[in-house]
């Protein structure tokens, strides 16, 4: 190993990365635009849903109940005497939901018979479905408990729920979504700008004119590993920083653990990078490549958004192999939480393995290619 | 000029698929998302732990932990006795939410007191969390008024029948597949369009094209076509076995999905060519088209509900043509749309079809004269 080749090799990458747009748009302007679109797009739960009302009778039992679902904060309430023109706003997709109170509503109530209250709710999209109906249920128990209570004092035995929601106590969710989202960007300057940028060189012969220098193999891998690494290393502290700065999400964490973290998971990300890089030699395999062996799964598979425990088995074991996954649960315990060691390690372990085997599949690779 | 345009159209169709790694890269990503991202993407809230410290150990306490338990979000309990290991489990990530009785809750009940009941939840996971929590403070309530009714208090609840239109059983798969439709014909076209005329540029086989007899036109519509029918193609491989195979329903019409579905293929055919009229490698192509992508794809309503965005972003999002067909195959799916319920969102992808192909082609003009 030659300390000052490889130096000049580097600063030669570096100044190559700097002197493209592209890199610098992907590197540096694309991670700001995703940070701001998780912290002001994206949102799973939702605050305010769009109900229909049809109430048959404007009686004070029905009254009370839909002003208590207009008073909860959960839903803005339409009320209309038609069914038909509400259903049609629901397939337009104007409505979440429509509730049903029949005429006989308040004089079952008044005759302690138990009334029915239908509820068709959009199940075009399953998570607000469920939303739709399980909030109309509590705000539902909710009422008959306060009538109760206002009927007769301590009949209905009380018991607080006390909800405490730890390391996020607004239930704030970008402290959920940002931290998540930073895997999926360091993804991206890691592996797809890595495989794009050697797949060209790859494509137009450089690489093997690089081979043909005296330059030995590992300074050819280091000379490549490097550059991006620091670009992914700065690309991260951008994000740390928005994220803290702007967004104010807490970083509870020590921050040289964040960077060790980061680190592996970089060199595993890179690792792949280079080996896709190499095994298609062209940069419109490279990029499809990269997109369906990283980007995608570590949108869909790290846990990020989707729930890992909720997918089917044999899904869950494949999340094990991106490391996408252990690098989303990893931010997410330092960012909200501190640094816990026995979620962490496990974490570091698995990232490491993964960086080393893609380090010595990316090895072997270049030494083939010399054949 | 149909027929002239043949000879174009299939070399660039050999081009595409002349090498096997090439044809690898067409077929597997629609493989790959129709058996893995059709089932991942479900934020539904099952098999999580929960843990349970209970201090009192009487018969309500003992009823509500098992009432918890036996709801379908949690498959484990973990039973702890120490407050310690209780936090030890929440910190660690091994149970999604803890429930707290304290020692004098069942006292405190029967005397007409108002006990606690802490439920500690893990903020980290804050979206799951709250689902869950909904779901326990339900039953807690229940178990309330199950406790009034056994005093012998006359309690009414009204029975909620729900019915869910559109997906009856809330099955993610229906949700997911209509979607994935719209994620990997947009992937396909934007790097297919994007990259065939970088790669003549880089390589310099973009001029001797435009020396060639072909029109500008001719020649962005040999470019564009074997892009279209790529996608097209691939659109209804998804169609095919998220219908036939796994039996998500379609309510609507071929009749209505078809022109709709070219009409924003054209769109996105635009959006490529606009892109790549800009760039000068391939490189700068795909990293433009993955710009392009990353957010349209994010503020599509696949991912999250669009109405919890602010309304400035709302608005900028009229521009996304996978936000308006989106909005369109779930409805064509799912609610049989018809093509004039849908045209508030065709129009909008026609628009930008007509928008981004002629700045394409007049960047194109303006960049060799």
């Amino acid at each position: 190993m030659h300390n000052r080749r490889l130096y000049a090799f580097v600063w030669k990458e570096l100044l190559q990365i700097s002197r493209d747009p592209s890199s610098i748009l992907i590197a540096f302007v694309l991670p700001v635009l995703l940070l701001f679109i998780f912290g002001y797009g994206i949102s799973l739960d939702s605050k305010e849903l769009k109900i229909g009302v049809v109430c048959a009778s404007q009686d004070s039992a029905s009254n009370d109940f839909i002003s208590a679902l207009k008073g909860g904060r959960y839903f803005s309430v339409t009320e209309s005497s038609s069914l038909d023109l509400l259903e049609d706003q629901m397939v337009e997709g104007r409505l979440h939901g429509i509730l049903v109170l029949r005429e006989d509503f308040s004089r079952k109530i008044a005759q302690g018979e138990s009334p029915q209250i239908q509820l068709i709710a959009n199940g075009s999209n399953p998570q607000i479905g469920k939303f739709v109906e399980q909030y109309v249920q509590g705000t539902l128990q909710r009422w008959v408990l306060l009538r109760q209570e206002k009927k007769q004092a301590n009949v209905v035995p009380s018991v607080e729920i006390e909800p405490r929601f730890w390391y996020n106590n607004t239930t704030n969710r970008r402290y959920f979504l940002i931290p998540g989202s930073i895997a999926i960007i360091l993804t991206i300057v890691g592996t797809l700008l890595t495989a794009l940028v050697i797949a060209r060189e790859w494509e137009r012969g450089t690489m093997e004119a690089l081979f043909a220098s005296p330059i030995s193999r590992i300074e050819i891998l280091l000379g490549k590993v490097i550059p991006y690494y620091l670009l992914g290393i700065v690309s991260f502290t951008i994000c740390l920083a928005f994220a803290v700065l702007v967004f104010g999400v807490p970083f509870r964490g020590s921050l040289w653990v964040a960077y060790l973290v980061t680190s592996l998971f970089l060199l595993g990300a890179l690792g792949l990078g280079l080996t896709i890089s190499a095994a298609s030699k062209n940069q419109f395999l490279a990029s499809q490549a990269a997109i369906n062996a990283a980007f995608l799964p570590s949108f869909m598979l790290s846990g990020f958004i989707f729930e890992i425990k909720s997918m089917p088995h044999w899904i869950q074991m494949l999340t094990y192999v991106f490391p996408a996954r252990y690098y989303v649960r990893s931010l997410q315990t330092l960012f909200l939480t501190g640094d816990i060691w026995s979620i962490l390690i496990p974490q570091m372990v698995a990232l490491s393995i993964i960086a080393v085997l893609f380090m010595a599949a990316i090895n072997r690779k270049l030494k083939r290619s010399l054949d | 000029m149909f027929a002239r345009l043949l000879p174009l159209i299939r070399k660039e169709f050999l081009s595409l698929i002349k090498d096997p790694k090439g044809r690898m890269v067409l077929i597997m990503p629609p493989i790959l998302q129709l058996c893995i991202f059709a089932f991942s993407s479900t934020l539904e809230v099952k098999n999580n732990s929960i843990t349970i410290y209970d201090e009192d150990c009487s018969p309500a306490s003992v009823e509500i932990s098992h009432r918890i338990a036996a709801a379908s979000a949690f498959s484990t309990v973990n039973y702890v006795h120490d407050l310690s290991d209780l936090e030890s489990d929440i910190e660690e990530g091994n149970s999604l939410l803890a429930v707290h009785f304290p020692s004098d809750f069942s006292k405190k009940l029967s005397y007409g007191g108002s006990p606690k009941i802490q439920v500690i939840v893990d903020g980290r996971r804050s979206n799951s969390g709250q689902i869950a929590y909904g779901y326990v403070s339900k039953i807690i309530n229940q178990y309330r008024l199950e406790l009034a009714q056994e005093k012998g208090v006359e309690i009414i609840m009204p029975t909620l029948v729900t019915r869910f239109w559109f997906n009856p059983n809330l099955i993610y798969l229906w949700y997911n597949i209509p979607g994935l439709l719209v994620l990997l014909t947009t992937v396909v076209t934007m790097i297919v369009t994007a990259l065939s005329i970088a790669r003549e540029r880089e390589l310099g086989t973009f001029d001797q094209l435009l020396v060639s007899p072909y029109t500008q036109w001719e020649i962005l519509m040999g470019k564009s076509i074997p892009a279209f029918i790529v996608a097209m193609l691939e659109g209804l491989l998804i169609f095919s076995v998220g219908v036939g195979l796994y039996g998500v329903p379609f309510e609507g019409s071929m009749l209505t999905l078809l022109p709709c579905l070219s009409l924003y293929l054209i769109s996105l055919v635009g959006v490529g060519l606009f892109i790549s009229s800009l760039c000068r490698t391939q490189q700068q192509a795909i990293l433009g088209a993955f710009c392009f992508m990353n957010p349209t794809i994010l503020l599509s309503g696949f991912a999250s509900p669009l109405e919890n965005m602010p309304h400035w972003l709302q608005g900028l999002n009229q521009i996304n043509p996978l936000m308006h067909f989106f909005a369109i195959s779930k409805g064509i799916f799912l609610c049989d749309m018809s093509f004039p319920m849908a045209w508030p969102h065709v129009w909008p992808l026609i628009a930008i079809s007509i928008f981004t192909i002629f700045s394409a082609n007049w960047i194109f003009g303006h960049k060799v004269g």
